[in-house]
């Protein structure tokens, strides 16, 4: 193998999930199973991973294979969020607007305002990163959005009895919600460089890039995220509207009624 | 006490016809033949369980029944425009449902954006105008539940629904609402009042329903 880190160092690496295995084991947490499980799956994914981008960014393939890759990766990520929330059908459906609404944004921005190329080495791995990064908020957003729906049911309903319509009733509840989901993505943006290097940085350094041009690259990487959070979690709370209130604006929560 | 209004007659501000009302298995309400008085006070009276919040909701379509109709003045609700229905119809709930912000906050809730008129409303109700720029999360029970109501006059409702209104009231607010909403009925506008205290249906009603397990037992 060539690049920066030799098969047998990845090997090696493993014996940090051992560690971690001992330290679940010494402190009782029960975890050892959950770890090996995580650590297996980590690594199959990772070399399916490898299998496909070799099959995508062989030179020559059409990039309509990498368009493909990232539909399939919608699709993966709408039933992970399905998975993580399942009081609320048809989420997984959402979900997959949401990501397909954030890729329209984002990498239009960056492919359109010509930040990179628009070739199979830029569109899987910045889709891949779009769409992994704004999982967890889009998971807590919709977490966020029923428990709010909730907790607030009852101010909720004393807003629709005064003739407001839906969108105006849930308003003050979404924007918590919403707040609540942007706010770790914006104080992670707020510390990156200072409290912690990001993955990818690590990655281009490790692999011989410039500082400066791995900064230059992780910065337009932040934004992106930055972006596509912003974008996942409105269309998530806005679509949420529409799945807990009727067409006659009657609020309609997972597990009553 | 008068009896409530003959069914099919004019006089009639809510009829419920076939009424049922499931959730999933469960059946909250069933057979509902009813009609409330298009004037004074008509009491509902029940235990707890037995499908009197539900009825209320029903008012207004903040819930729609499994099976029969709900009309207004003789419309059925679902042929009306659900948010104009729900500011001719106001609500008051068991619990003071105040919003974040102040009084003045509480009463732009419903669009009216007039000070004088949050004033006369406010007096209605019993409260200085003081009160206005008051956080109203600060403010005691039965302030609270007077702001509710203040809220919904505002809107100049034609009809008023009251759900457990004084459950969480003290004696002394709890008579004070009650001549609150004697005054709105002498003034032409009829109250569906759910209760489940006894004392309270002697006290306020003009007319009487009695609900037990989702069923009409007794008028």
């Amino acid at each position: 193998m060539s690049g920066p880190v030799e098969l047998l160092g990845a090997v090696a690496s493993g014996l940090l999930v051992v560690v971690a295995i001992g330290i679940s084991w010494w402190a009782g947490l029960h975890l050892e199973r959950e770890l090996i499980t995580a650590a297996l799956r980590a690594a199959a994914q990772l070399a399916i991973l490898g299998l496909v981008l070799v099959a995508i960014l062989t030179p020559g393939q059409p990039l309509a294979l990498s368009w493909l890759w990232v539909a399939v990766m919608i699709v993966f990520a709408g039933w992970t969020v399905q998975r993580r929330v399942p009081d609320v059908r048809r989420i997984w459906l959402l979900s997959m607007a949401a990501f397909s609404a954030s890729a329209v944004v984002t990498l239009g921005i960056l492919f359109g305002a010509r930040v990179f190329p628009v070739d199979s080495s830029t569109v899987v791995p910045l889709a891949g990163l779009m769409i992994g990064n704004s999982m967890t908020a889009t998971v807590l957003v919709a977490r966020r959005t029923t428990a709010e729906f909730h907790d607030k049911r009852l101010e909720i309903e004393a807003r629709l009895a005064l003739g407001q319509p839906s969108s105006q009733a849930a308003a003050p509840y979404l924007r918590e919600a919403l707040r609540t989901a942007l706010i770790p993505q914006v104080e992670t943006t707020k510390a990156v460089g200072i409290v912690f290097l990001p993955g990818m940085m690590v990655g281009l350094l490790l692999a011989g890039v410039t500082p400066l041009d791995a900064v230059q690259a992780q910065l337009v990487i932040m934004y992106l995220v930055l972006g596509s959070v912003a974008v996942t979690t409105s269309v998530i709370a806005l679509g949420l509207r529409r799945i807990l209130f009727t067409p006659a604006h009657q609020l309609r929560l997972p597990g009553k009624e | 006490m008068s009896s409530p209004a003959d069914p099919g007659s004019d006089e009639a501000v809510f009829a419920f016809r076939d009424v049922e009302v499931r959730f999933g298995e469960a059946v909250i309400l069933t057979g509902i033949e009813l009609e409330v008085a298009a004037r004074g006070i008509t009491v509902v009276v029940g235990p707890s369980g037995s499908g009197k919040s539900t009825l209320t909701r029903l008012t207004n379509r903040l819930l729609d029944p499994t099976r029969g109709t709900v009309s207004f003045h003789g419309t059925d609700l679902r042929a009306l425009d659900v948010l104009d229905l729900r500011r001719r119809v106001g609500m008051v709930f068991q619990r003071p449902t105040v919003f974040a912000g102040s009084v003045r906050d509480n009463l732009a809730a419903t669009g009216v954006e007039d000070e004088d008129t949050y004033k006369e409303a406010l007096d209605a109700v019993g409260l200085p105008s003081t009160v206005l720029g008051q956080v109203a999360a600060t403010l005691s029970g039965g302030e609270a539940q007077r702001v509710c109501l203040a809220r919904t006059l505002l809107m100049r409702p034609e009809a008023l629904v009251a759900d457990e209104p004084t459950s969480s009231l003290d004696h002394e607010s709890t008579l004070a609402l009650e001549g609150l909403a004697r005054g709105l009925a002498d003034g032409g506008v009829p109250i569906l009042w759910v209760t489940h205290d006894r004392a309270q249906v002697e006290r306020v009603a003009d007319a009487r329903v009695v609900l037990e397990d989702g069923r009409v037992v007794d008028r």
